[in-house]
């Protein structure tokens, strides 16, 4: 897939931006199909995150948004002609109160739709923007992924202070240097539970955290 | 650009000669020296001496382009410097706007003061209108949790990144009588500060043994400081030519610039050690971040610069 003219000039300055400082423990770049997870604290996330890869990974990995923020203006011209972005319909689980406002099997067919045979994904399991302090727990999209995909790897990462730089609520970044932990990927293994399969990922994410 | 100043290009042209040797004794110790213990030493060393090259072009780029050249590379160290210090600090979310006045609008306004030579306000812009300020903005933003320490780490942020730093390019707003208006004292007060740094580090190296403040800063030897300012000193005295000042003025305002140069590296390792992180940054190879580099210039630029301008401004 070739990259967007402006992807390398996008991501060289969120790069800048975010003052990002990469690392991958007990991991390399890898261009394979993988799933890329991670927690959740700043629009910036999904942007950090994808210009943090290496070219060549850039430009294989769709990142997951919701559709309700970037479907307008010049925020989806950059979501979907840059970043390639598979844009789903945020999902508000049921059990909380709530009327579910999408479907979340179409979501699911819908991301597994654009991965294709090749191409690799950003997802934030949180599902919404916490404060930067805790994970919350995870919501189930990456268990069904790999229910429908054997063998699918997982890229667990940490983000760390990109809620210092753009806050739930804020418009103007504020420059803090940041910093992105990669880990060693994770699979559903075989006959393993969802609450137990999403607790692990969850601390896989965690533990990046503390190394961080 | 403009016609170069010979003096100027004389004293870059030493400084590039000094790398040369640096670098050639870089690879002969590379060479020589077999122990697996000091070569990480070695490796650093020659990582920093790579990273002067680096720093030695961009700044000498910037001296050729003139005023605006060097206004815009302390501006940029200023907003990097601030970054890393305000990364390292603890801050809560109600400081984010405060933080965005500190970085996006007084930062470029105390730069923009020196651009356009109005010294009256670029003495106060920080110390009293952004101090008062900020936690009039931080008291509005309604959050009271160690509102206090809040507001007076993002003052102290500014003071030291912003205001003192930009001391440094402030001096070319100074009209010296018989001296050409140029960059020389800017590239005198970094070559004197910076030189201090780096010959405290390598006496330090050579000879040093006795601790001068082993909690705050280990590698700070009493061998490596006098050796180190001594010798900064007599450089500075003998590059005299190149600035407004009689030789034995020039070593005693050397003398000055690397005691107050001391006096940063000691202050802001006080900091690091405090939030417990051996460097600012990992910006420059070997070295760390700008504020680790420019620590030592944030406390001798504003002295530097009132002493000059106390005595030889009319």
């Amino acid at each position: 897939m070739r990259a967007h003219p402006l992807a390398g000039i996008i991501a060289a300055a969120a790069r800048l931006i975010s003052g990002v400082q990469v690392r991958w423990v007990d991991s390399e770049p890898d261009p394979q199909q993988a799933v890329y997870f991670a927690n959740h604290s700043s629009h910036l996330d999904f942007v950090v995150l994808w210009s943090s890869l290496p070219a060549e990974v850039r430009a294989v990995t769709r990142p997951v948004a919701a559709q309700d923020y970037w479907n307008a203006g010049l925020r989806r011209a950059l979501a979907v002609k840059v970043f390639r972005a598979v844009l789903v319909a945020r999902h508000v689980e049921k059990n909380e109160g709530h009327e579910g406002s999408a479907n979340p099997r179409l979501a699911i067919e819908h991301m597994l739709e654009a991965m294709g045979d090749t191409d690799s994904l950003i997802l934030f399991p949180e599902g919404t923007r916490g404060t930067g302090e805790e994970v919350a727990a995870f919501k189930s999209g990456l268990y069904y992924l790999c229910k429908h995909r054997p063998g699918l790897r997982l890229v667990p990462a940490y983000l760390n202070n990109l809620n210092r730089i753009l806050p739930k609520g804020e418009v103007l970044p504020v420059p803090f240097i940041s910093k992105l932990t990669f880990g060693s990927a994770i699979g559903l293994e075989p006959g393993e539970n969802k609450l137990a399969f999403l607790a692990r990922a969850r601390e896989a994410v965690c533990r990046l955290r503390d190394l961080s | 650009m403009t016609n170069l100043d010979p003096q100027l290009v004389w004293a870059f042209s030493g400084v590039l000669c000094l790398l040369a040797v640096s670098s050639l004794i870089g690879l002969a110790l590379k060479a020589a020296i077999k122990k697996p213990e000091a070569q990480a030493t070695i490796r650093n060393l020659n990582a920093r001496i790579g990273a002067w090259w680096v720093m030695s072009a961009i700044f000498g780029l910037t001296l050729v382009i003139g005023q605006i050249g060097s206004l815009v590379l302390f501006g940029i160290m200023s907003l990097l410097a601030l970054r890393e210090y305000v990364t390292l600090l603890p801050t809560r979310r109600a400081d984010h706007r405060t933080l965005f006045w500190s970085f996006f609008i007084f930062t470029p306004l105390q730069y923009f003061l020196i651009a356009i030579h109005w010294y009256g306000m670029f003495a106060i812009l920080i110390p009293v209108y952004a101090f008062l300020f900020i936690p009039t903005r931080l008291a509005i933003a309604g959050d009271t949790e160690s509102f206090l320490q809040r507001a007076s780490t993002i003052q102290w942020g500014l003071m030291i990144c912003i205001y003192c730093l930009s001391y440094a390019p402030a001096l070319l707003m100074l009209k010296i009588p018989c001296y050409a208006p140029d960059a020389k004292l800017l590239l005198y007060l970094v070559l004197v500060d910076q030189l201090s740094d780096v010959l405290q580090y390598v006496w330090g190296k050579l000879l040093g043994k006795h601790k001068i403040a082993p909690v705050v800063s280990p590698n700070k030897t009493w061998e490596g400081f006098i050796g180190g300012v001594l010798t900064a000193t007599l450089i500075g005295t003998a590059l005299w030519w190149m600035t407004p000042f009689r030789p034995w003025v020039a070593g005693l305002v050397s003398l000055t610039i690397t005691l107050m140069g001391f006096a940063g590296g000691l202050t802001m390792s006080a900091i690091k050690r405090d939030r417990g992180v051996k460097d600012y940054g990992t910006m420059i190879k070997g070295h760390g971040g700008i504020l680790d580099r420019m620590d030592s210039m944030c406390f001798a630029a504003p002295i530097f610069f009132h002493i000059v301008r106390y005595f030889y401004v009319p």
